[in-house]
């Protein structure tokens, strides 16, 4: 269905090309998932399918990508609309126009089909999609989860034979995610579609895989083969692939399923040991404190009287599903959401009566799009200001950012920083002024394996130095790493506060993977489980 | 009969229904200063917002547009009392303390303030107000969003081109919004022009990302995948529809501002329609692109439609045969009651019961048990 013979990308300027010699054979009905760090050229291989690469990016293809047939040299993007759907990172930026009937319509509408047949599918794909409720609800009002099917829905109207997605469910919660994958699965089960995406979150989407392809970056070759042959050896891997290396699985599993099945011999090898209890650590004093906070947009209520504590030393995080209060308890403890209700004291201060300038040094919050706390045009004058607004010594944030991000060069412009290197310069502004309190919203959005591991890092590093650390975030797997506390948010009501492994193990949805596979145990990540199996017990088999 | 042909069939009549509609009213309220038909236009402009509108968030705008043309009116009264030059008249209200001008200059601040000025200006005022309000109403009761899916193929560009405005604008507000309060995070001030500068800067490159998502998600959904591209099909379609508009554009300034020479008006008018129906047709045909669910045009449309014309027909039959009943003699008289064009604004109230009600938004629907 898709070939790629000898393909390369370099993209003018560029010093090497993002892509070479890529030969690469998708089969029609296969759901292929494309793995990689970020920069390694995920995205460049996925819009080289449709065309975007080179037509509407610029820079120079060589070798050939054939898509069912048409060779991509030949045909622009809006010419092969029938044949691939093109769905991008952000759904919301790729609408075109504000209700859900006439955006399935626009493609069929630009392919010239009569009204008729246009009528017949939109019905169609509604019921496809489970979208019937929503036919004239304006875009803009729908969730994450229902923006992702509908882009995928206005795609599928015109009857492509293969269906491209990038990052489908990075920004969406754990069940909104499910539900996406979902929709796929039948797609693919169902209709014979095939399906390229690239994906993060491994963890969600390896199980449904046929084929994995990993683009590893730097002009390397690209590997595509069975998920569990190329899932072994590769540098990203989700956590219950990472379970079953540590315990000599073979063949490796990738669903949660498939690895339960395996572990009951080590599960009885672990009830020897006592998982490391995090709770225990945590004795400092109170940094933040809410009572029966209440918060409201326009008489929509957010938050319903939360009370909570926050000691020094802890991370705790923050979940729940989109909606359901996080940012706006994020936002009520940096004093931009003004309580109407309640009491909020952080640091001794209340934060809503703290001029700008001496925030900083009580609590810094790193929001859920990095850059815009960015607006120099380099590096280093980025870290300049921070020091002139905080009133430091000239070269601490500087300082502080070399230590987070290594090898960084000051006169690169904020926007071209990989995701994670904007996280951590942002990161390092807020922690110049040392701020007791240090928040940050969805930290990991769009943030590849490499980049995670050292986030949980430093955030283990800031507990250590004495910080608070909340953090709002759908990823279960970082909170299975490096939360000490969890606490739970529905519709603006606390649900759940207690440590990580009480709350998350018994959850359906806010469990990671290995806490799945080892359940009623409270093992939450892979190297828990590796350190306690080298501390003396044999590895079963 | 069909059912869309039913004035009790409930549905959303066709935006650009509204639209003549109200340009029927804003045509007969640009040819008269006279207070009374301008504050019958804005009642009736009220009256059927107020019976006709949905529940979509456009429809709320009106209530914005009245706020506007209450500013309109009163900056007006202002800027006239404390800086018109000349003559005011004889009837002086008070007098504000005079900043000495320049001699020669013609200028004018403070000093006598006339009841003769306060009245020009407001029913100057008034009558820009009045026309704003009518636009005001077209919107909410159709919304221009939804009127811009009628633009004819040869000008879907442009018609795309004011779609995306309007869905960035509001977009861009909020991106200020959150680039602001991360500002504050940063320990800067949110005011000032330096302040300004540090917002522009993210929110437009964040702006100019999503223009670049956009594009790509139309290039990749078909947009622009037109049957006929010839170079000369195009420069042909181009010149007809722009030479056109120019000429609809004249045209229409000659008939509404009635001081020009008549050739002016409407043979200037119909001409230029002429041609730029001519260069629609024939772009239509360049395009491929075909129509989702198009909003019937049936009964309820011409009747809705033919009642905006009726007021302005109205209007301009009465400044023919009366023209001392809509241009006041003196601001300061009781202003008459044109017959005529009242007739014909109280024509315009009647889409308050002609155009169908709207069917009612279905409540979500409760889980289905099974059976």
């Amino acid at each position: 269905m898709i070939r790629f013979e000898d393909a390369g990308v370099r993209f003018t300027d560029a010093d090497r090309p993002v892509l070479a010699g890529v030969d690469l054979r998708i089969d029609e009905g296969e759901l292929a998932l494309v793995v990689g760090r970020t920069g390694s050229g995920k995205t460049t291989l996925l819009r080289a399918i449709n065309g975007l690469v080179p037509h509407f990016s610029g820079g120079t293809l060589t070798g050939r990508v054939l898509v069912d047939g048409r060779d991509t040299r030949h045909h622009r993007p809006r010419d092969l609309a029938d044949v691939v759907g093109y769905v991008g990172q952000d759904p919301l930026s790729g609408f075109v126009s504000d209700n859900v009937e006439d955006e399935l319509a626009y493609g069929m509408e630009s392919l010239g089909l009569p009204a008729d047949v246009m009528r017949k599918r939109v019905e169609e794909t509604l019921d496809l999609l489970g979208l019937a409720d929503l036919r004239d609800r304006p875009l803009a009002a729908l969730s994450g989860g229902q923006q992702q099917r509908v882009a995928i829905g206005s795609v599928l109207t015109t009857h492509p034979r293969i269906l491209v997605l990038d990052e489908p469910t990075s920004a969406l919660d754990p069940l909104a995610a499910e539900e996406v994958l979902a929709t796929l699965q039948r797609l693919v089960h169902d209709l014979g579609l095939t399906v390229v995406l690239a994906e993060h979150r491994l963890e969600r989407v390896a199980q449904y895989a046929d084929r994995v392809v990993l683009v590893p970056g730097d002009g390397r070759p690209v590997v595509s083969g069975a998920p569990a042959d190329v899932l072994a050896d590769a540098p990203v891997a989700p956590p219950v692939v990472e379970l079953g290396r540590i315990a000599g699985w073979q063949p490796l599993p990738l669903a949660v399923r498939d690895a339960r099945r395996k572990a009951a011999p080590l599960r009885e090898t672990l009830t020897e040991v006592e998982p490391p209890d995090r709770e225990t650590a945590v004795t400092g004093d109170v940094v933040a404190e809410v009572e029966h906070l209440v918060a409201s947009y326009h008489q929509v209520p957010a938050l319903r009287g939360i009370s909570a504590t926050l000691r020094r030393g802890e991370v705790v995080a923050l979940m729940g599903r989109n909606g359901a209060g996080k940012s706006t308890l994020l936002k009520a403890l940096v004093g931009t959401k003004r309580p109407s209700g309640g009491r909020v004291v952080v640091d001794g201060q209340v934060p809503t009566e703290l001029p700008p300038a001496d925030l900083l040094s009580h609590v810094g919050l790193v929001p859920q799009v990095p850059g815009d706390l960015l607006y120099a045009t380099t590096v280093g004058d980025e870290c300049t200001q921070a020091d002139r607004d905080g009133d430091l010594t000239a070269g601490t944030t500087q300082e502080l950012f070399a230590r987070l991000s290594t090898g960084v060069p000051l006169d690169q412009h904020p926007r071209d920083l990989s995701e994670g290197q904007r996280l951590t310069l942002a990161l390092a502004i807020v922690l110049a002024a040392e701020p007791p309190l240090v928040l940050l919203d969805e930290p990991t959005r769009g943030l590849d394996y490499t980049a995670k591991h050292r986030l949980v890092e430093i955030l283990r590093d800031l507990a250590a130095d004495g910080h608070a650390v909340l953090l709002a975030t759908h990823d279960v797997e970082l909170v299975a790493e490096v939360a000490t506390r969890v606490l739970v948010v529905a519709d603006g009501e606390l649900v759940a506060d207690g440590p990580t492994a009480d709350v998350v193990v018994s959850s359906p949805a806010f469990a990671p993977q290995v806490a799945k596979v080892l359940a009623p145990q409270r093992w939450l990540t892979p190297t828990e489980v590796a350190v306690a199996l080298a501390s003396g017990s044999r590895i079963p088999r | 009969m069909r059912p869309q042909s039913r004035l009790t069939f409930p549905r959303s009549l066709h935006p650009g229904a509204w639209w003549l509609w109200a340009i029927g009213l804003a045509a007969a309220a640009s040819r008269t200063q006279n207070p009374v038909p301008l504050l019958l236009i804005l009642a009736v402009a009220g009256l059927v917002v107020s019976a006709r509108r949905s529940t979509a968030p456009w429809a709320k705008s009106y209530g914005a547009f009245l706020k506007l043309a209450l500013v309109i009116i009163a900056v007006r009264i202002v800027f006239q009392a404390l800086l018109s030059t000349g003559s005011q008249g004889p009837t002086v209200l008070f007098t504000l303390p005079e900043v000495p001008m320049p001699e020669g200059s013609g200028l004018k601040l403070g000093g006598e303030v006339t009841l003769e000025a306060v009245l020009r200006a407001f029913y100057e005022g008034l009558q820009l107000a009045v026309i704003l309000c009518c636009i005001g109403a077209a919107n909410s009761l159709g919304s221009a969003r939804r009127l811009l899916r009628y633009v004819p193929g040869a000008l879907y560009e442009i018609g795309v081109a004011c779609v995306i405005a309007l869905t960035f604008a509001p977009q861009l507000v909020t991106d200020a919004q959150r680039v602001r309060e991360a500002h504050r995070l940063r320990g800067r001030k949110t005011r000032g022009l330096g302040s300004l500068k540090r917002l522009a800067m993210p929110v437009l490159e964040g702006a100019l990302e999503h223009s670049v998502d956009l594009a790509a998600a139309m290039d990749s959904r078909g947009y622009g995948r037109t049957t006929d591209d010839s170079r000369v099909s195009r420069r042909l379609t181009g010149v007809l529809v722009f030479g056109g508009l120019l000429g609809v554009c004249v045209g229409v300034y000659g008939l509404l501002d009635g001081t020009t020479s008549s050739w002016l008006g409407l043979p200037m008018l119909l001409a230029g329609s002429v041609i730029a129906a001519a260069g629609i047709a024939v772009g239509g045909r360049r395009t491929g692109r075909t129509r989702y669910r198009p909003d019937p045009w049936a009964l309820p449309e011409w009747l809705v439609a033919g009642c905006g014309v009726t007021a302005a027909v109205a209007m301009f039959v009465n400044v023919a045969v009366a023209p001392e009943e809509l241009y006041l003699a003196t601001v300061v008289m009781v202003p008459p009651v044109p017959t005529i064009a009242v007739l014909g604004i109280l024509v315009a109230m009647l889409p308050a019961v002609l155009a169908p009600p709207l069917p009612v938004v279905r409540a979500p629907r409760p889980l289905e048990v099974a059976a």
